[in-house]
């Protein structure tokens, strides 16, 4: 078995005529963090995207094992509640967990049961984290994970990121703030090309 | 496991409903608000309503049934929660075959129990009432399984409301024919086995292959 949970071979992308990033080779194994930074528009998210097999419009390979992926959207539906949310989240990855647990976790214990519309912008985003605990996958593709977090909701992030990393997962994460990780590589993407 | 999939998702489109009343409904006030103006446009002469009952049933029908369809897959696009679908859920046509069983049960079933009434408005022979609803219950399941496809293909447009009619119209048109057929002859004493079966199997045709188009089509629609 192959210890790499993520290899790229000569990545490129185009789009609207601007190349966002040629020959990407990316190499990820476990308990390696790859951090992806770059001004805005210079392509983090369809990188993202490209791995999470969410764009196809790509040349070159992509070998990733069981990924999760939370992006800008944060798939929760508002008119459910947090409970709800998770709970169909479960049936969607098969995984079992106790909700109760994983909510008291992302600092949502008490708001189980109110609809999502309801909570605030960084709580709503508390919930969509919430789902990092109930999937399983073993990579974890994170956009901007830190946007609209109060700082504790960031320590949370970097706390599950480096509990992610410490049992041999990998992640890959896009980001505009630093990140309080061991990050093992660094990706610059636009820029100055 | 499948089927745990199929009820998780099942139970999930019904609280989301059930927490917008309004949506699940318009296609329904919408139907019943056409069929009156169709009962006081013509000035209430039963003849001429008996005579086009069983077109203007089906023919709103089918025109409620698209204007909740559109809205099938709006949400889920828009928070992510289709592309966690498309990413995780394993098949995925099954999570898809709840959502339109689902949508049904709020717009085909509905209006199958409701086509009583709506016969009764439009001064429809109550003998003929029990095979209005039989075509409708056969017919109603393939109507919202194929307008699924086109919802599907259609979800990522801004505003995708007459490209979905393009491309579903033309799909309801054997279903129209066939129902309303089925009611006329019903009418005229004349069996209507024949419409019936072919119901069925449009609606099992559809059944077999849509969820796999449709979960296809919102792949597709995701990937951007």
């Amino acid at each position: 078995m192959s210890d790499s949970l993520l290899t790229t071979v000569d990545l490129r992308c185009e789009r609207d005529g601007r190349t966002l990033f040629a020959d990407l080779q990316i190499k990820l194994g476990r308990g390696e963090c790859l951090v992806v930074v770059g001004p805005n528009g210079s392509g983090k998210s369809t990188l993202l995207r490209c791995v999470a097999g969410l764009f196809p419009d790509y040349e070159g390979a992509v070998e990733i094992t069981r990924a999760l992926y939370l992006g800008h959207k944060l798939g929760i539906n508002l008119l459910l509640t947090a409970r709800e949310n998770l709970h169909w989240y479960e049936g969607l990855t098969g995984q079992a967990s106790l909700v109760s647990e994983v909510l008291e976790r992302v600092g949502m214990a008490g708001y189980e049961h109110v609809v999502c519309q309801r909570l605030s912008a960084g709580q709503q985003r508390r919930v969509g984290l919430a789902r990092l605990l109930i999937c399983n996958a073993s990579m974890w593709l994170l956009d901007e994970p830190l946007t609209a977090l109060d700082e504790a909701g960031q320590g949370l992030v970097t706390g599950l990121i480096s509990d992610h990393l410490a049992t041999g997962g990998g992640v890959f994460c896009a980001t505009h703030q630093p990140l309080a990780v061991a990050v093992t590589q660094t990706l610059e993407l636009g820029g100055r090309q | 496991m499948a089927l745990r999939l199929f009820w998780i998702q099942f139970h999930r489109e019904l609280v989301s409903v059930a927490r917008s009343k309004e949506e699940a409904l318009n296609p329904l006030l919408f139907m019943f608000l056409a069929i009156s103006l169709f009962a006081l446009a013509t000035g209430g002469d039963p003849k001429t309503l008996q005579t086009f009952a069983p077109t203007i049933i089906w023919v709103l029908v089918l025109l409620a049934n698209m204007l909740s369809l559109e809205g099938l897959f709006r949400r889920d696009y828009e928070d992510g929660t289709l592309e966690q679908l498309v990413l995780l859920a394993e098949p995925g046509f099954v999570p898809v075959l709840a959502k339109i069983a689902a949508q049904w049960c709020f717009s085909g079933l509905a209006m199958t129990l409701l086509a009583p009434v709506a016969g009764l408005i439009l001064f429809l022979p109550s003998t003929i009432l029990p095979t209005l609803m039989i075509t409708l219950i056969l017919g109603t399941p393939a109507l919202s399984l194929l307008g699924a496809v086109g919802a599907a293909l259609t979800v990522g447009l801004r505003r995708g409301g007459v490209l979905l009619a393009i491309l579903v119209l033309p799909l309801y048109v054997p279903i129209l024919i066939f129902g309303v057929s089925a009611i006329m002859q019903q009418g005229n004493g004349i069996t209507t086995d024949a419409q019936i079966y072919w119901l069925m199997a449009i609606t099992m045709i559809s059944i077999t292959i849509a969820p796999l188009l449709v979960h296809a089509a919102l792949r597709i629609s995701v990937e951007q």
